[in-house]
C-alpha cells in the first residue's frame, strides 16, 4: 500500500514539475506577443492570457507546496486580471476608460 | 463613432461588485493570520467601485456613493495612530498588540486580535488612495 503511495506521490511531483515547465514557456511565449503583437487587441488576449498563466502558477505552486494559503491567491490575480483586460479593451472600444456622462 | 453597446458589461456589473466587496471584507478580516490584510481588502473594495465607475460612469456613481474619498486617508491614518496610541492605557509600549479568544453565541469561539483595528485604518487609507488616484487621473480632461 506505502508503495502505490509513494509511487502516485512521485508520478504527482513529475506531473506538477512538468506543468510547470509548460506554463513558463507558455508565458515566454505570451510576453512575445505582448512586445512584438500588430495590433492592440492581440496584445489585450495576450496579457489577458498571461493573468490565466498565472493564476494556473499560484494553483500548480499550492499543489507543489501542499498548501491551501493560495487558494486566496489565485481568486485575486482572476479578478485583478478581469479588471485590467476590461479596462484594455473598453479603451480600445471607446477611447476613454471612465467617461464623465453618458450620452 | 458609433454608440457603444455596454449592456453585458453593466449586468454583470451589478453582481460582480457585491462579489468582490465580500471577497474584500473576507480578505479583511482574515488578514491576520493568513494571507489577505488591510491592504489588499482595500485594493479589492476600490477595485469593485473601480468597476461601478467603468460602467456606469462618474455622474451616476457620485450619486449612488456620496463618499468623499480623499477623507478617507486621515479618517484611516487617525484609526491607525488610535490604535497605536491606545497601547499607552494599558502601560505597554507602542504599537503593541494581542489577541484572545471569545465565545459567541451564533459563532462559537472565535479569535479577536487588536491588529485588526490596525488593518480597518490601513484598509481607509488604501480605498482613499487608490480612488483619489484613479479619479485625478480620470478627470485629466
Amino acid at each position: 500500500m506505502t508503495d502505490v503511495l509513494s509511487i502516485t506521490e512521485n508520478i504527482l511531483d513529475i506531473a506538477v514539475l512538468v506543468c510547470f515547465a509548460g506554463i513558463a514557456i507558455s508565458l515566454l511565449l505570451l510576453l512575445y506577443q505582448v512586445i512584438v503583437g500588430p495590433t492592440q487587441p492581440d496584445r489585450a488576449v495576450a496579457l489577458d492570457a498571461i493573468g490565466i498563466n498565472i493564476m494556473a502558477m499560484a494553483g500548480l505552486m499550492a499543489v507543489y507546496l501542499v498548501t491551501s494559503r493560495l487558494n486566496d491567491v489565485v481568486l485575486l490575480v482572476g479578478i485583478l486580471a478581469f479588471l485590467g483586460t476590461l479596462s484594455i479593451a473598453k479603451y480600445l472600444e471607446k477611447g476613454v476608460i471612465i467617461d464623465r456622462d453618458m450620452d | 463613432m458609433y454608440k457603444t453597446n455596454d449592456l453585458i458589461l453593466r449586468t454583470t456589473t451589478s453582481l460582480i461588485a457585491f462579489i468582490l466587496l465580500g471577497f474584500a471584507v473576507y480578505l479583511l478580516l482574515a488578514g491576520h493570520n493568513s494571507p489577505g490584510g488591510g491592504f489588499v481588502g482595500g485594493l479589492m473594495t476600490s477595485a469593485a467601485i473601480l468597476l461601478m465607475y467603468i460602467a456606469y460612469g462618474v455622474e451616476a456613481v457620485k450619486k449612488v456613493l456620496p463618499v468623499n474619498f480623499m477623507m478617507l486617508i486621515p479618517i484611516g491614518l487617525a484609526i491607525a495612530l488610535g490604535t497605536g496610541i491606545g497601547s499607552f492605557i494599558f502601560g505597554v509600549p507602542f504599537l503593541s498588540q494581542t489577541f484572545d479568544y471569545y465565545t459567541f453565541p451564533l459563532f462559537g469561539k472565535i479569535e479577536l486580535a487588536t491588529a485588526m483595528l490596525f488593518d480597518l485604518g490601513v484598509y481607509f487609507t488604501v480605498i482613499g488612495v487608490m480612488m483619489t488616484i484613479i479619479l485625478t487621473i480620470a478627470k485629466d480632461q
